[in-house]
């Protein structure tokens, strides 16, 4: 079959990660031809102003050598620009008169500087800032000449001057604006930053009108005069004004243009169907991005309609700022600004340079503007793009996700002060240094790239915010892809939400039916969402949907815990961990019989057998003679508690009677996650009630219950829920609580973060305030679990596959 | 020409799933089955840390390793980029719905240190 022809004016960012996305999912289908106008293979323009510091070189941004497009088989003209298109004949025409044909046409054509339209602008020795040559000129400047003048306060002026100044020279910033960076900072940090620059050695004019660029007698700039008459010195002026989308080919060739040229959801022009166009040139919605992130996604739905798969819709973003200048932390997005309608919360400390504003509009997080300490932006950032109600958590905010704890990275919160030895990810043995150097070397972009390439936050997730932070200043400008719903995995579109949903409207009962519903990618999904969807349907249609072995982590197929030597361990339950004489003979005969290697105590009251033989498994559950204690499932794993009033001269209620009932209520329920109880007898809390995922504390007048604790990566104290008087209400409520988790979870989702994602006040809602809802919960967890199997004696009903603890063949 | 030792039935092995094969001389091989009742046999460990392949997920003709999640591709052995590295494949023969494994190949590949047979 003879290939279409693919042609991409514009060898930028934007237009070449396009053509990658689509190299992935569609090699074959294009012979594809690339015009730049630049004599460089695609760079990373954001690191241009490292570069201009000093810090990394042109070699080092470069994304994609010329080898990449010979590998790719792609057609490469360097420094040609292309200057007409003949819609009719299909044919893209170069300056130089090279002419190629096309059946798909990609504008990425980005966006020009704006020059400020003044006398002199043409004089040598004022440039715009927006590529390689401008650094270039640059950097040859300030070898020679002392005086810089940069007008324009905005992030890319700011990263020219610190450039400049960090080169030798003077640099003065001429601003029009009250304040710098004004579309991204208030007022505040606005002046924080400049006086910190100024500390620095930058000089600004602030509120200064440019009127005329002054030449000397050999046509180069000598200096700058304003409005009000007054002059400075300037060898080099850098216009860093603004940028505008390029759209002067598109304009030429009749397509519809207004702020940038105009696409639809699939990043097709609005005017001719077989042209494409993404990247700083494209106007979505009335909106042209400048940030490389929603160029990204724009991107990635362009490929799959140049692929023909025609999925996927671009739908807009939202866009967060970091300014590049080394040693200042700064952050913004959102309405920073607030209004009459909104409420402020601020924190401002200008000895210790830092400066924190959120702000509030209905209960929800519209806008932050960070200066000094920005480790919590990508967190207020996901807020703001969740539009989560924000009220249970309204007095912890200001302090940040880390306020509540993290573990594994020694406390660091500030990725620039780290060393590069210091360790990050302390799951992975993961260090500053390792992760910035891939960073570089691969040229990674997003969190999930990190997380592929170097392991880094792939595990726990707490050093998250860490590895964003080592992403804005390594990669530069803005990583986080911001989508407002988060595919489940690589194989669908659709997130936890929409699955969960499908399978509840659809009342869809196998793995396969969804998989068509939602059109999945793949043919039996991936290890990643087999599970979760396995899970949402036996949770969503109990006694109807078939629980499906194959789809289930190896520890729930095999009913054990794999271990890092692929042996296993087993923790029988002891209701409300208690035991017995004649228990634990059973269990040391085991131990002995099965030559079992480590006998542990467990943190949840119960003992671990580590070390069991795949193929003496079922021996060794049927020579304990205890139900499982489903330790390696996700489900009710253990109800810790205290002795309580039986034997203690504090308590005040019988916590251990009160876990056993509640662990015999509730064992072999299957969660989204994990899930762990405690009853403590007063509130001395011996059981450790406050970090489970539903903590119940006895006092005198009844008991006290607590949710969504977590004793794990990040330490989550338990939010009080109700106060209630009987055991059976303790019962009602907490199995309510857990109904609503089961059914409303997303798959490996605590109840912590279900309850950070819905809010307490949610929760509060559904099984507090109303009583028919909350009875009807607790009816449908009894009758899930009535009748449910104990997997390690009930091997049919359990649908446990006997046939995998002996193996076959054996020579 | 290869001599093949009869192992199980194909319908032995669960649909994407694993079964285990013991050895002698050498660690476990499994053999694998996907939704299109295609069978490979690897060794079975990880190219990562040595986990044991057969108990992992089985999706398309790639298994998820259950240690550390790496997708080893069944066809090849091969971990899936960013990861490198590879796992012993053994050859396969299927006929009339019974599966075989190579002699020679099990008598040769990876065996335990000292315990190679001439």
């Amino acid at each position: 079959m003879k290939k279409m022809k693919l042609v991409m004016v514009g060898n930028g960012m934007a237009g070449v990660r396009t053509l990658e996305e689509l190299l992935k999912i569609a090699p074959e289908l294009y012979d594809v031809t690339v015009f730049g106008a630049e004599p460089h293979p695609n760079y990373n323009r954001i690191l241009l102003s490292p570069v201009l510091a000093g810090e990394q070189t042109i070699d080092e941004i470069i994304l994609n050598p010329l080898s990449w497009y010979a590998e790719h088989g792609i057609r490469l003209h360097l420094g040609k620009k292309v200057v007409d298109v003949d819609r009719r004949r299909r044919v893209v025409k170069a300056a130089d008169g090279s002419e190629e044909e096309y059946d798909r046409l990609l504008l990425a054509t980005g966006s020009n500087p704006f020059i400020l339209p003044v006398p002199g602008k043409d004089l040598a020795g004022v440039i715009a800032y927006r590529d390689i040559a401008d650094t270039n000129t640059m950097i040859e400047a300030a070898a020679k000449y002392r005086h810089a003048v940069v007008i324009g306060g905005g992030l890319l002026g700011l990263e020219a001057a610190n450039g400049l100044m960090l080169r030798g020279m003077q640099v003065t910033v001429v601003h029009i604006m009250p304040w710098l960076m004004e579309r991204q900072l208030d007022d505040t940090a606005g002046r924080l930053l400049q006086k910190s620059l100024e500390d620095r050695g930058l000089k600004f004019l602030i509120g200064a009108q440019t009127q005329e660029l002054l030449g000397c007698d050999d046509g180069r700039v000598r200096a700058v005069r304003f409005k009000d008459g007054t002059e400075i010195p300037a060898d080099l002026v850098v216009m860093a004004a603004g940028i505008r989308p390029n759209t002067e080919l598109a304009e030429k060739i009749g397509l519809h243009v207004n702020r940038g040229i105009v696409v639809s959801d699939t990043m097709q022009t609005v005017t001719d169907p077989r042209i494409y166009s993404v990247g700083e040139c494209a106007a979505h919605r009335g909106i042209a991005y400048g940030l490389v992130a929603p160029l990204f996604e724009q991107g990635k739905v362009c490929a799959t309609h140049l692929a023909e798969f025609g999925i996927g819709r671009y739908t807009g973003s939202q866009t967060s700022t970091k300014l590049k200048v080394t040693g200042i932390d700064l952050f913004s997005a959102g309405n920073f600004t607030g209004g009459d309608d909104c409420e402020e919360i601020v924190m401002s400390d200008p000895f210790g340079g830092v400066y924190k504003k959120l702000v509030i509009k209905d209960d929800k997080l519209v806008g932050a503007c960070l200066y000094g300490d920005t480790v919590d932006g990508s967190w207020y950032f996901k807020l703001l793009r969740e539009g989560r109600k924000i009220a249970d958590i309204r007095d912890k905010l200001m302090f940040g996700e880390s306020n509540i704890g993290d573990t594994g990275h020694e406390g660091n919160t500030r990725a620039a002060a780290m060393a590069d030895s210091d360790e990050v990810c302390g799951c992975n043995g993961v260090n500053k240094g390792t992760i910035c150097k891939a960073i570089k070397d691969k040229g990674l972009f997003t969190l999930d790239e990190v997380r592929k390439h170097t392991k880094a936050s792939a595990s726990c997730g707490s050093c998250t915010g860490l590895v964003e932070q080592l992403l804005m200043f390594t990669a530069g400008g803005d990583y986080s892809k911001a989508p407002t719903k988060k595919a489940m995995c690589g194989c669908t579109d659709a997130s936890h939400q929409e699955a969960r949903e499908a399978i509840k409207a659809d009342h869809l009962l196998t793995i396969d039916s969804l998989y068509k519903r939602l059109g999945w990618r793949t043919p039996n999904g991936c290890a990643s969402c087999r599970p979760a969807i396995n899970y949402y349907l036996i949770s969503s249609w109990p006694k109807e949907a078939k629980d499906d072995p194959q789809s289930r982590y190896i520890n729930e197929r095999s009913h054990a815990n794999i271990q890092k030597d692929g042996t296993y361990s087993v923790i029988p339950r002891m209701w409300g961990g208690e035991t017995t004489a004649d228990e634990l003979r059973r269990i040391a005969d085991a131990v002995d019989k099965y030559k079992i290697p480590t006998v542990k105590v467990t943190g949840g009251q119960r003992i671990d057998l580590l070390g069991v033989k795949k193929e003496d498994l079922v021996g060794v559950w049927q020579d304990i003679g205890m139900p499982s204690g489903h330790a390696y499932a996700k489900a009710l794993r253990t109800v810790k508690t205290c002795v309580g009033s039986e034997w203690c001269r504090f308590g005040t209620q019988d916590s251990t009677q009160m876990g056993k009932d509640l662990e015999r209520a509730l064992w072999r329920m299957y969660a989204p996650h994990k899930v762990k109880l405690a009853v403590s007898g007063c509130p001395r809390n011996c059981a450790e009630a406050g970090i489970k995922d539903v903590g119940v504390i006895g006092v005198d007048s009844g008991w006290e219950i607590y949710v969504a604790g977590n004793g794990g990566i990040k330490t989550e104290v338990a939010q009080f829920l109700v106060k209630l008087k009987t055991a059976a209400e303790v019962l009602e409520y907490s199995g309510a609580f857990l109904q609503l988790y089961r059914e409303e979870g997303w798959y490996l989702e605590r109840t912590c973060h279900w309850v950070g994602r819905v809010g307490l006040d949610y929760v509060k809602k559904k099984i507090l305030d109303d009583h028919a809802l909350r009875k009807s919960l607790w009816e449908r967890l009894q009758f899930s679990l009535d009748g449910e199997p104990d997997p390690w004696f009930e091997f049919d009903k359990a649908s446990v596959d006997t046939r995998q603890f002996t193996p076959v063949g054996a020579l | 020409m290869s001599q093949w030792k009869v192992i199980c039935r194909v319908d032995e092995i669960p649909v994407l799933g694993a079964r285990r094969v013991a050895r002698a001389n050498g660690a476990e091989v499994a053999v694998f089955r996907n939704a299109e009742n295609k069978v490979f046999a690897l060794l079975d460990r990880c190219p990562h840390k040595g986990g044991p392949l057969s108990q992992g997920i089985v999706f398309g003709e790639s298994v998820a390793c259950p240690l550390h999640n790496w997708t080893i591709g069944l066809a090849d052995g091969c971990a899936r980029a960013p990861d490198v590295g590879c796992t012993t494949r053994f050859s396969v023969q299927v006929e009339s719905g019974v599966v075989s494994l190579d002699v020679d190949e099990l008598n040769s590949l990876a065996l335990y240190p000292g315990n190679a047979v001439a």
